[in-house]
């Protein structure tokens, strides 16, 4: 029986070699053998704490590539690599995309962190990436190759401190994931900015951090509710979020909480409920405000393509959307699959009509926005606030 | 820190030492009759969350009865690895069954992934224990005082069956001695399977309570509580179960109180688990409540 056990199992390892050799042979056998097709790259986080976030973009960047399946003549392929929210699965999947299935750009990664880490792959390479809605400034500096659809971190920062202010909030207290780019970053703007608007160093009356994975914030908001902010400023991943908030209110805080725009996610307000009422978030892109023709056309035909799944759409699919737009305009312009020539191309891009608005890239290679959305919860909806702009 | 703080930071450190407490039973007490940390352990707590959240949202079951089904899908689901990673693996090392285990884990956190994608699932309220209570300043959730309960009440049933029944006895045989208790005729098999059931039934337990606590369901919720469970297991002394319930406690509280004395250190919340890990495998290996076990040579 052993024996025969053995055997079976060998036999399955066996041809499991050969399956997967076969698999290869093909891929390889086609990258090579037909050049009708354009494989662009796309590097998102499918599963892990920012999973939900990265799906919705992807959804975002496979909608695009619907509408728009061609460029010079060729079919656009997209490869998918999931790169799991982490920051060492980051680099290999880059690696994959760029060595084995030999993209010409990449698109993405919801997340900055996860970025940030594949940046210097990516330079190394030469192959132009676009991130879509990674805001922390780091993706993009000393970095020619990425470039990035959405705003970035500083101003995100400073807009949430400006609403808090103007919502009378004289003290603050921020909770942030140690080791998370996106969270800190966001979180250490918001403290600079909020400082300034104020002009008391004293009004961040609080700072603290948690784990990634981490799910009792119980210890932290008692501290907090101890010093009794006017707000609470808690960038972080619509995983951990909900679980803020929720805690924040069965403890009996009762002050404006607050977030970035990760929180522009079903996910909160489904396992947030009731407490999700009230909470504040900035973000990149409002269907009820289209901005451009683009836009217009981009929010009937998503909400169709949505059919309901979502109740409205999510700002990052907009991004994906834009920014595969971004890549196949340049690809176009340059006329060529070269990295270099792709990436001088998307550079020279100027006042590209996107569905987040106009975008023309700045030295850095960020689009140059100064547009927020602020958006708040009511009656378990999404509901807009104000449009702000800041100079 | 006021009296008030103080107050609300032990009910916050009782409420997660009990949750620990809970989980940490499955690992001891697996460890104690295979000598195997069950590493599937916190992933089966983390599908039992899951069934919570399919029983009442898709089926729009009442609470009580989901809770039961769950608990017997979770004990199913601990059998069924049971029998199909472990018990084929019982005369082999040690090892093997170990990273066998590990496999099992991954299998686990892989499946739900793929099956319900990693967008976190909200866990349903169960109206009685998500209610929130106050006492002056100091704000509880229903949830928060009944894990204790829970917990103390599961650790006496535990010690009952271990002390006083015929299959306590049978299993404190074999935690002793694996192979003489099969010479005398015990059956193996039955003891084993008795002891997944008897984890998974609390993991399921403290699934339910946890997710009432924190409502976030996603397919990698186990790994640290599972990790911090497994520490509050070696804490109280692996392989005891009164052991287990203090290491949880004790792991727990620490957790909280570093948070509300040392406030600068929050970030290192969990770094203070590993390091009281490293200081009990130092300085009293077999943990607070552990025996000392001479190896049979």
């Amino acid at each position: 029986m052993k024996r025969l056990l053995s055997l079976f199992l060998c036999l399955i390892m066996v041809i499991s070699l050969f399956t997967g050799c076969t698999k290869k042979e093909e891929t390889s056998g086609d990258a090579a053998g037909s050049s009708d097709v354009i494989k662009i790259g796309v590097f998102e986080p499918l599963t892990g704490e920012n999973g939900g976030g990265g799906l919705q973009e992807l959804d975002g960047i496979k909608y695009a590539n619907k509408m728009y399946p061609e460029v010079l003549g060729k079919k656009i392929e997209l490869v998918i690599v999931d790169n799991k929210s982490d920051k060492g699965e980051a680099t290999t999947a880059v690696t994959r995309l760029i060595e084995k299935d030999k993209v010409v750009a990449i698109i993405g990664s919801y997340g900055s962190g996860v970025s940030i880490a594949a940046g210097d792959i990516i330079k190394n390479a030469k192959i132009p990436a676009m991130g879509a809605s990674c805001t922390n400034p780091m993706v993009t500096q000393g970095n020619e190759f990425y470039f990035r659809a959405c705003f970035l971190d500083p101003f995100q920062g400073r807009v949430m401190a400006n609403y808090a202010l103007q919502q009378g909030a004289k003290t603050a207290a921020v909770i942030m994931q140690n080791g998370d780019d996106y969270s800190v970053g966001l979180g250490n703007f918001f403290i600079d900015a909020f400082k300034e608007l104020t002009g008391d160093e004293k009004s961040i009356v609080d700072v603290s951090e948690f784990q990634v994975n981490d799910t009792d914030f119980n210890a932290i908001l008692t501290n907090i509710k101890a010093k009794n902010p006017d707000v609470i400023f808690a960038p972080s991943s619509a995983t951990t979020a909900p679980l803020i908030i929720k805690q924040a209110r069965a403890l009996g805080i009762e002050c404006p909480i607050m977030g970035g725009d990760t929180w522009e996610n079903p996910a909160v307000i489904d396992v947030a409920g009731d407490d999700a009422e009230g909470i504040v978030l900035s973000t990149f892109f409002d269907e009820n405000d289209p901005a451009t023709e683009e836009a217009k056309t981009f929010v009937t035909g998503y909400k169709a393509e949505l059919a309901g799944k979502e109740p409205i759409i999510p700002a990052v699919a907009a991004l994906g959307y834009d920014a595969y737009l971004l890549v196949r305009n340049a690809i176009e312009r340059a006329g060529s699959t070269d990295g270099v020539a792709i990436r001088n191309a998307i550079a020279a891009t100027k006042d590209f009509e996107g569905v987040t608005g106009v975008i023309n890239f700045t030295e850095e290679g960020d689009a140059d926005k100064n547009i927020a959305v602020i958006k708040t919860v009511k009656d378990g909806q999404f509901v807009y606030i104000d449009t702000v702009e800041v100079k | 820190m006021t009296f008030e703080v103080f107050m609300q930071q032990l009910a916050n450190g009782i409420s997660i030492g009990s949750l620990y407490a809970l989980l940490a039973i499955g690992y001891t007490m697996v460890y104690g009759i295979l000598r195997l940390i069950n590493f599937a352990h916190g992933d089966i707590f983390m599908m039992s969350a899951y069934f919570m959240v399919f029983g009442m949202v898709t089926f729009g079951l009442p609470w009580y009865v989901s809770a039961a089904i769950v608990i017997v899908a979770a004990v199913a689901l601990g059998v069924l690895i049971e029998k199909a990673a472990y018990k084929s693996l019982r005369d082999a090392p040690r090892m093997s069954i170990m990273i066998s285990a590990i496999g099992v884990s991954f299998l686990l956190e892989n499946l739900a992934t793929y099956l319900f994608t990693g967008v976190p699932k909200g866990f349903p309220d169960i109206d009685i224990l998500t209610r929130a209570i106050s006492f002056g300043n100091v704000s509880l959730s229903v949830a928060t005082l009944v894990t204790p309960v829970v917990t103390i009440i599961l650790l006496f049933v535990v010690l009952f069956i271990t002390n006083k029944t015929k299959i306590g006895m049978a299993m404190r045989a074999v935690s002793k001695d694996f192979e003489t208790a099969r010479l005398m005729g015990i059956n193996i098999n039955r003891v084993i399977s008795t002891t997944f059931v008897i984890g998974s039934a609390l993991a399921a337990v403290g699934a339910i309570l946890w997710g009432s606590k924190y409502p976030s369901v996603i397919p990698l919720m186990g790994v640290m509580p599972g990790l911090k469970c497994f520490i509050a297991a070696v804490l109280g002394g692996i392989g005891n179960t009164t052991g287990a319930v203090l290491g949880g406690f004790i792991l727990g509280m620490s957790e909280i109180m570093l948070v509300s004395f040392l406030p600068s250190l929050t970030g290192y919340r969990d770094a203070i688990a590993f390091i009281i890990l490293i200081i009990v495998l130092i300085v009293k290996p077999t943990g607070l409540l552990g025996e000392k076990v001479t190896d049979k040579v």
